[in-house]
């Protein structure tokens, strides 16, 4: 090998030139290998091998490098151009190869590392401009002008890249580390004397130049200047903290400037995670001090000159450098936090919700799932949730003027997640704390009930008139107790569960939906506790369910078509059914109560408990309710019906929505993420046991009314069902999607289902299984989808129509070619679409369908 | 009749970068020189294995489209002054615009000025419907014409 050596490097070199692919990368706040010319596979092998025979053989290698002509020749070329943008382009090229080869050579060892910085950084420092230090050690002078001139751009870049492989080598070996670097290693001593002047230089182009280039680089260099592990380049605090502070300075003053903001950012995260990493205590307490004050004071300051989602970005970038760093930052942001509700509640100084929010969402978006994935500090996930409890409970008059909803659901969210990561005992003191708070509200006592059965009795118009008469600050301890519950493990108790039953139905029927999704939550978590911890609960889940039941529950003794209550609850005649047919004239309990029906549905659904099956009856009675009672066999009492359901369309609609909440997930509630109980595979057997249900009483439903509703229905137990199982019956289901499809056509408001319908249609279509099962109905298909080409609400459903039909063109020619030219008419319309990707769509298809016709020989 | 291949040493160029676009999610798109550019660019030259971009006889700026009147110009530039495979290239690109744009489009094809020795009769040829019609019941003209636009389905 060491006869070829000189063969190797010649073949190693010409490998290289030749393979560079442009165009180049341009600067952007990723890292960038080099100049960011792409390196095709030839020439990442060359590299790789380079880096084998040097390690092998160093001295033989560097020599050649060192004496090479052509690398010689660039460096001398450099010093023509000074930026970047005048280099032509085989420059560019060969400068980034000149900055690889020397990269690679010398982070093989100490040795090479060595012998590189001898050959060639003294010459660097030259054309930058940089001066020799004298011997005694300080610098002329003539230092500042000479720094304030413009860098040349080609040695900057060598430089760095000499630097960073310095850095490299260090910061990744340990056993370097253990022998300790010594002072008179060239690279080290090179280093000590030039790192002052190049911090300056390298602080002033940052400043100064409009290149990104410039910019990219200096920022790089910034950065690796400040990683220096301590035991390889003692540098000083002073220069250190001048590093952070021209970055913080970037940060805050020249956020306009976004490349250089974003590298400023990036370079203090990686600055800041090193130190962490290696333990640099003095450089960890200046960047506390210099750092991560400064920017958490920017969170608390009225100044309004910088953005305030920027600010968030970059409390939130600078935090995941450092545990230590990001728990000092959470404090900041509470209290931020904290402030700006306490004025929200006293409702002084007018300002927007808005700043409040994005410190809500920054918090449950980027800081506690940060905080949870790095330790999970119980304490300090518990401090938010208590405090926020904490200051409600002090303002004992709220004096908001308007609800602000978009505030609510952003302490609601930040609520849940908070409490979702907190362990059990701590999930015990935040509901204990919580519940106190609520006790001492207007909620309790209970007295609501006995009101509420006055005045249904007389006729219930009061009701009618203010159906939400919850107070805000009511409202608020409402539903940030729901958001406690929902996000509550199933092993914490919630206390007074009876009590809490009756408020959260209470509340439901006034229309509150966190109480009904709390409610749902309850019923899902409740009794589930491991057999170790048996922790008594005042009510188990058959007593919960019974009461909520009872309420609702459906007599099937007296006459069928009535629902009316049997139970009575501490002797007030209180019934959900009596609240639904009392107040004739009013729909909104109704909705009410169906909605809440469906998230307790919802949660028995996930835990698999067989009482869903009574609530998708309940459901289902309503969508079939001007079917007497031939067409449903529960139903007993066929013929008496004297007083029959008399429902209104829209709360018939609201029973058919309730299968879309029991199906499709949920951000908010019920789901992994707050602990629900889900048994596995719950939508597949939801599906399997509706389909034979709902499927004959489409089929055989006269009533044009019931029947969509039943489609409604249909429609949203299909969409959120996995794939595989609706394969499998295809055969069936398609002449009922297809009916879905036409009838949902017509009505902005259905145009999500549509689409997620069709989704569902394509994605029959694409599977080989569907495919068989579509052959039969293919004529109803194609009739379908050319009618959706033209669907004027929603681009995605035109596009995907279209998709299908390329689809449908792979069905056997036979059974397709007798509605070639149907599609191939309706196609030719769409070309004209106002949407471009529905007219590539339709070019597609028209290609597609042309071509299963034609006189060309090829096809 | 030539025997040989008319450029036997064409000059191929890269490829432009291709820029995925960003949509409007509210306006409507309008039809733009870049969208008809991105269906006639990979139309494969008659001779060689590579397309009309990579051999420069089309770019974007040789388009225009007026979206309200329904007409394209496109004017493209043989790779050598006595090209006599210019109306095949001109049929090609006809066709493919046909089957891309609605029927109420009016398409003008154009050899680029000074790009062609009978620049003139080229022109008048290929915006002859009637010799154009006449063109594409040849039916090797017409398996060309499919070879160059659908070759990479091939």
């Amino acid at each position: 090998m060491l006869k070829h050596a000189g063969a190797i490097w010649l073949a190693i070199k010409d490998a290289i030139y030749n393979s560079i692919e442009e165009p180049a990368l341009s600067f952007t706040s990723e890292s960038l290998v080099g100049l960011g010319f792409q390196e095709n596979e030839i020439a990442k092998e060359a590299l790789t091998l380079l880096q084998r025979v040097i390690v092998q053989n160093d001295s033989l290698y560097l020599s050649l490098i060192v004496k090479d002509e052509d690398i010689n020749m660039i460096l001398n070329t450099i010093t023509i151009y000074e930026s970047y943008n005048d280099i032509y382009l085989q420059g560019k090229l060969k400068l980034h190869v000149v900055g690889r080869f020397l990269s690679i050579s010398a982070r093989s060892s100490i040795a090479s590392c060595n012998r590189v910085f001898e050959s060639y950084f003294p010459r660097l420092m030259e054309i930058l401009g940089l001066p020799v230090k004298n011997l005694s050690g300080d610098h002329s002078p003539i230092v500042s002008s000479l720094i304030s001139k413009r860098l040349n751009f080609g040695a900057l870049y060598l430089c760095i890249e000499l630097l960073a492989s310095y850095r490299d080598l260090t910061a990744g070996s340990k056993e370097i580390a253990s022998k300790s670097i010594s002072a008179s290693e060239t690279c080290y001593s090179m280093l000590q004397s030039y790192s002052n002047l190049l911090t300056k230089a390298f602080c002033s182009t940052l400043a100064t130049s409009p290149q990104d280039a410039d910019i990219y680089f200096a920022a790089k260099g910034l950065q690796i200047l400040a990683t220096f592990p301590g035991y390889v380049s003692p540098m000083l605090t002073s220069e250190f903290e001048s590093i952070l502070i021209t970055f913080m300075s970037i940060i805050t003053l020249h956020f306009k400037k976004t490349l250089l903001w974003k590298l400023s950012l990036k370079a203090l995260v990686n600055i800041g995670s090193f130190i962490d990493e290696y333990h640099e205590s003095e450089k960890v307490s200046s960047y506390m001090g210099v750092v991560v004050e400064k920017i958490v004071s920017l969170v608390s300051l009225d100044d309004f000159t910088m953005p305030f989602p920027l600010k968030l970005e970059a409390i939130s970038g600078i935090g995941t450098s450092g545990l230590s760093y990001m728990l000092k930052i959470v404090q900041g942001l509470e209290e931020a936090i904290y402030t700006n509700l306490s004025e929200f509640y006293a409702h002084e100084n007018m300002k927007s919700p808005d700043i409040t929010v994005w410190l809500l969402e920054c918090y449950s978006n980027k800081v506690l799932p940060w905080i949870h994935e790095n330790g999970s500090f119980d304490e300090v996930l518990l401090r938010f949730p208590v405090n926020v409890w904490s200051q409600i409970e002090s303002h004992v008059d709220f004096s908001i003027q308007v609800q602000e909803m978009e505030l609510l659901d952003a302490t609601m969210t930040a609520m849940r997640h908070a409490v979702a990561f907190c362990s059990v005992e701590s999930q015990n003191k935040i509901i204990q704390k919580a519940y106190s708070v609520l006790s001492s509200s207007s909620f309790f006592p209970l007295k609501e009930f006995t009101s509420l059965t006055i005045q249904f009795q007389l006729g219930g118009l009061q009701l009618a008139q203010k159906i939400d008469n919850l107070s805000y600050r009511d409202e608020w301890i409402l539903s940030l107790f729901a958001s406690v519950v929902i996000a509550a493990r199933p092993q914490t108790p919630i206390p007074n569960l009876k009590e809490i039953l009756q408020l959260f139905m209470t509340t439901i029927l006034k229309g509150s939906v966190p109480a009904a999704q709390a409610l749902g939550s309850i019923v899902n978590k409740l009794g589930k506790e491991s057999n170790e911890l048996k922790i008594s609960s005042d009510c188990t889940l058959e007593e919960a369910l019974e009461t909520i039941f009872r309420t609702m529950l459906w007599n099937s003794h007296d006459n069928g078509a009535v629902m009316k209550c049997s139970g009575t609850n501490n002797g007030s005649e209180m019934s959900f059914a009596d609240s639904c047919l009392g107040v004739v004239n009013n729909n909104l309990p109704q909705i009410h109560a169906v909605t809440g029906l469906s998230w307790i549905g919802k949660g028995l659904l996930l835990r698999g408990h067989e009482k869903v099956k009574d609530v998708t009856m309940i459901f289902l009675e309503f969508l079939l309710e001007n079917n007497k009672a031939d067409a449903f066999p529960l139903k007993q009492n066929s013929l008496e019906s004297s007083c029959e359901l008399d429902l209104h369309p829209s709360v018939i609609k609201s029973a058919a929505d309730a299968f879309h909440i029991l199906m499709s997930d949920s951000e908010v509630c019920l789901n992994r993420k707050f602990h629900a109980v889900i048994r596995p595979l719950y939508k597949q057997r939801f599906f399997s046991t509706m389909m034979p249900i709902l499927q004959p009483l489409i089929m055989k439903n006269d009533s044009s009314l019931s029947r969509s509703m039943l489609c409604r229905a249909f429609a949203h137990i299909i969409c959120d069902t996995p794939l595989t199982p609706i394969l499998s019956e295809a055969k069936k289901l398609i002449p009922i999607i297809l009916d879905c499809l036409s009838m949902l056509n017509k009505d902005i408001q259905d145009k999500d289902i549509l689409y997620s319908l069709l989704l569902v249609l394509s994605g029959i279509l694409t599977d080989k299984k569907g495919q068989e099962a579509v052959i039969e109905n293919a004529h109803h298909v194609v009739n379908n989808l050319t009618k959706l080409i033209v669907y004027p609400h929603m681009m995605l459903v035109r596009e995907t129509a279209i998709q299908c039909l390329v689809a449908m063109s792979e069905l056997p020619h036979a059974r397709i070619y007798p509605m070639r030219i149907q599609v191939l008419r309706a196609i030719s319309n769409a070309l004209n679409d106002p949407k471009r990707a529905v007219r590539q769509e339709a070019v597609r298809c028209r290609q597609a369908w042309a071509s299963i016709a034609s006189r060309s020989l090829h096809f | 009749m030539t025997l040989g291949l008319i450029n036997a040493n064409p000059v191929v160029h890269a490829k432009k970068e291709r820029v995925a676009r960003t949509e409007d999610p509210h306006g409507d798109d309008a039809v733009d020189p870049l969208e008809i550019y991105d269906f006639v660019r990979d139309i494969r030259d008659p001779e060689h294995p590579y397309s009309l971009e990579q051999l420069s006889v089309l770019s974007e700026e040789s388009i225009t489209v007026d979206e309200k009147l329904g007409r394209i110009l496109i004017t493209f530039t043989p790779t050598i002054q006595h090209c006599s495979m210019a109306t095949v290239i001109g049929l090609c690109l006809r066709v493919k615009l046909q089957h891309c744009f609605p029927p109420h489009y009016k398409v003008d094809i154009k050899v680029s000025p000074g790009s062609h020795a009978n620049e003139e009769s080229v022109n008048k040829q290929l915006n002859d419907k009637e010799r154009v019609a006449a063109a594409l019941e040849n039916p090797n003209l017409r398996q060309l014409v499919d070879e160059c636009l659908y070759s990479n389905e091939l």
